[in-house]
């Protein structure tokens, strides 16, 4: 199982209270988790990657095994420890005001 | 007996107020989407039950909230509770959330780009929803204006949404420009009497008129002069903050522009200005009285750079002769030191035969008055900054 970090906002979308476990198929990427994410709870679509484009929202960042994989292609592996569920995936919300 | 329930929208959530026909005790309800942005909601007429909500985040986009039973609870209208959370084939849903511009051949062609702030092209891109409005007759449509400014239109509840194209795309969309507050469709008035009349305003385009439910638009901004642009009274460009029609004279418009309170007899085809001896005719919001359709209300605001009213005195300013001859509305107002902004889609009143008025403040005061703008009180003081407010009348 995948572990999924969301911010506040989102898991109150989802209704969820804490970190979000999900079941990935093939390879693990922000790709694969974000889809998967997405089919697991729909009211999130949208909100993290653009309904049209599928590109990240300008002001959400992406971390994983305390590295900024925002910039990173999608379909990049991402660690093993994340792979496993020993470190969850982060989708954090930029701090642009209060 | 009658009640009324008031919807608020606010930076960090959405409230909603109700009382009975008195309108003296209230109660208030929420925060529902605690922490998100609620540009407005609105509850169906042919459903009191039905409301709709626009819950929007600069972080994570838009998403539009349904509830069924009278705002205890909402859903997103594309995943109802209970149902499976992805379609037949496999794929998910939330299709709730998605506005998608008509790039087609047939329509999408002219509806390339508008015009920056610097007059350079710019493609139209999704931001959020400003408006929903409710069909008269059916709950299950309902309109939605969105920035950047476009029109869309639900046929199922909220399910879906597709694009009303002949409204960006009659002809002068490439010509539109944003307003201080993004290009926004703002404004969306049905016509009562003529149900294929629907009337729309964008800021900084102007106002349009549909005779054929939608399909077919065209600007209707003559009379309208507009200083801050280059053609002082051109086809569009101009920052019209509301338009206000009453339901018993659906032909006569009242419009509050960036500045000039205007008046339209024939349904938009031409205005003229009616601001007559009011202390400044800045402001953003103007609404009718339900039952005199020649008694108009509107808050002035100092100006384009002071978003609050002269002197610190907050004044509801009333005309009962159709504009030109106003009147201050103070009782119960503060009228001092009070230097907040009323912004467009909030005030509203209910049809109660003593027809109640209602408005918020980006201070986070809901103001109420029973007896049409005689006596105000406020409902709550504390919210965070106000963007819209809408009353239902529950009988």
């Amino acid at each position: 199982m995948i572990l999924v970090v969301l911010p506040p906002h989102l898991r109150t979308l989802a209704g969820v209270t804490g970190d979000v476990q999900l079941e990935v198929e093939g390879e693990v990427t922000r790709r694969s988790i974000l889809t998967a994410l997405e089919t697991q709870y729909p009211m999130l679509r949208g909100t993290i990657r653009d309904h049209v484009t599928g590109e990240r929202r300008p002001f959400l960042r992406f971390f994983a095994c305390g590295e900024d994989v925002t910039h990173e292609d999608p379909d990049t592996p991402l660690p093993q420890a994340v792979a496993s569920g020993a470190e969850p995936f982060y989708v954090i919300g930029a701090i642009a005001g209060g | 007996m009658s009640s009324v329930r008031v919807l608020v929208g606010t930076r960090k959530g959405a409230f909603i107020l109700t009382s009975d026909g008195k309108r003296e005790k209230w109660d208030v309800g929420g925060p529902h989407f605690a922490g998100w942005e609620i540009y407005h909601m609105k509850g169906s007429i042919a459903d009191p039950n039905r409301i709709y909500a626009s819950q929007t985040s600069g972080w994570f986009g838009q998403v539009i909230q349904r509830s069924d039973d009278g705002g205890k609870t909402w859903f997103q209208p594309g995943t109802p509770a209970g149902e499976p959370t992805t379609t037949p084939d496999g794929m998910p849903k939330g299709e709730s959330n998605k506005f998608v511009y008509d790039t087609s051949d047939e329509t999408g062609k002219p509806l390339m780009t508008h015009q920056w702030y610097d007059g350079t092209p710019r493609p139209w891109e999704f931001k959020r929803v400003w408006h929903l409005e409710p069909s008269l007759d059916d709950p299950n449509t309902v309109y939605a204006g969105v920035e950047d400014a476009a029109l869309f239109r639900s046929a199922n509840g909220g399910q879906t949404w597709e694009e009303l194209p002949g409204m960006r795309g009659h002809g002068t969309g490439s010509l539109w420009q944003p307003g201080a507050g993004g290009m926004c469709l703002h404004t969306i008035l049905l016509d009562p009497k003529n149900r294929k009349r629907i009337f729309v305003a964008i800021s900084a385009a102007g106002a349009f008129r549909s005779d054929d439910a939608g399909a077919t638009w065209k600007p209707i901004n003559q009379g309208l002069h507009s200083q801050y642009i280059p053609d002082p009274t051109a086809e569009v460009g101009h920052c019209v903050h509301h338009v206000a029609m009453s339901p018993l004279n659906p032909n006569v418009l009242f419009m509050q522009k960036h500045w000039d309170v205007m008046r339209s007899d024939d349904a938009g085809d031409s205005w003229h200005e009616i601001s007559g001896n009011l202390p400044t005719d800045f402001g953003f919001v103007i609404d009718v009285h339900a039952h005199q359709p020649e008694t108009i209300y509107v808050v002035p605001i100092k100006s384009d750079g002071e978003h609050y009213p002269p002197d610190g005195k907050l004044r509801v300013y009333r005309s009962r002769s159709g504009g030109n001859e106003w009147e201050p509305l103070t009782k119960g107002l503060p009228q001092s030191n009070c230097y907040v902004n009323v912004l467009r889609d909030a005030m509203a009143v209910d049809s109660l035969d003593s027809c109640g008025v209602y408005f918020g403040t980006t201070g986070g005061q809901v103001y109420a008055s029973p007896d049409s703008g005689e006596t105000w009180a406020p409902i709550v003081r504390d919210l965070p900054p106000v963007l819209s407010v809408e009353v239902q009348t529950l009988t």
